[in-house]
């Protein structure tokens, strides 16, 4: 559909977001990435029957350990829309776009440029 | 099996938050089973020690290390050449594991990264219930394999008390009346005459209540 979205965006495919460990999402974050995002299918809609609402469970468990280590458990959520969805895939690109350039650069990317330098 | 839940992991800061060298030390067994203390637990908790000391601006080293368990010599043994390195070890075993390997490595600090709960069983997932309380009497044979020892909240052993209600539990409705259960058991099997036989008084002296316990087989000891 060629339509618009923010680019600071890198899109990693999974077959279904019940591939999305916990691990994953805290190992990007730990890398310095300054959000993460999951885009599953509608709930109830999910091929593998509840990968989606795995996914879910798990955004919501590294959220509160975002919280309570100080990096912010807004920069990780949970989308769900249908695979045809073009247009909302780029609504939920732009909002998380919006939200984390809000919320400024990972405090874990500037410590370690700090201590790299 | 043992059951675990995990600590706060602010609670856990409070422990290292001065250390430098961190080991992490899983168990590959009950506490694996309630998604306590296994390697994917010990992995998430060094992820976000590392990010947290990064945070504060700490430049910390965070090792993770998962042993098929923590309460036998052989299991620990393995990071002897290793825990030098460490200052600290937050171990995720049961309280048991964490004792053990204080014992054996008693100059490093030994840091509990679960709460250890009771002995039960797994329902469904993400829900552990108690089951036995490890008296050292045990009276499953008569019972219909239902312990009123841990099920039930008085402990008696002769029949349930006079607030059983419903099937209920007098001080929670929504605890099953041990007693209840196992007269509807007995009378499943067909064995009511177990229930009639008076169980006589119980000799506590192999529950807790009469100190640290000890199993010794000697024939098993070389």
């Amino acid at each position: 559909m060629r339509l618009q979205y923010p680019i600071g965006i890198r899109v990693v495919r999974v077959p279904c977001t019940g591939k999305v460990d916990v691990l994953y999402i805290l190992h990007a974050f730990e890398k310095g990435a300054d959000g993460v995002y999951l885009v599953g299918c509608l709930e109830g809609g999910c091929h593998y029957n509840s990968g989606n609402i795995k996914a879910r469970n798990r955004v919501e468990q590294a959220r509160k350990i975002l919280d309570v280590i100080g990096v912010g458990g807004q920069r990780v959520e949970m989308y769900n829309l249908s695979s045809s969805d073009g247009p909302l895939f780029a609504d939920y690109a732009t909002e998380m776009n919006g939200r984390i350039q809000e919320m400024g650069p990972n405090p874990i990317k500037l410590a370690r440029k700090k201590q790299a330098a | 099996m043992i059951v675990a839940d995990k600590k706060p992991i602010e609670e856990i800061i409070e422990n290292v938050k001065n250390n430098k060298d961190i080991l992490i030390l899983g168990c590959n067994e009950c506490v694996t089973v309630c998604e306590a203390g296994g390697k994917k637990e010990v992995g998430v908790l060094a992820s976000a020690l590392r990010m947290y000391f990064l945070n504060h601006g700490h430049e910390v080293r965070i090792d993770e290390i998962t042993l098929q368990r923590q309460c036998d010599h052989e299991y620990l043994e393995e990071i002897r050449d290793r825990i030098d390195q460490y200052d600290a070890v937050v171990s995720l075993a049961c309280g048991v594991g964490v004792q053990f390997t204080a014992e054996k490595y008693h100059a490093t600090p030994i840091y509990p990264g679960v709460n250890t709960c009771f002995l039960g069983v797994t329902e469904a997932r993400g829900l552990w219930t108690e089951r036995c309380q490890a008296c050292g009497q045990c009276i499953l044979a008569t019972t219909g394999g239902i312990c009123p020892v841990s099920r039930c909240a008085k402990r008696i052993l002769n029949g349930p008390c006079g607030g059983s209600t419903g099937g209920k539990c007098e001080i929670n409705k929504e605890i099953d009346c041990a007693w209840q259960l196992i007269i509807d058991r007995l009378t499943a099997l067909d064995r009511l005459d177990d229930y009639e036989t008076l169980c006589p008084i119980k000799d506590w002296s192999t529950d807790r209540a009469g100190g640290p316990r000890k199993v010794s087989r000697e024939d098993l000891q070389l």
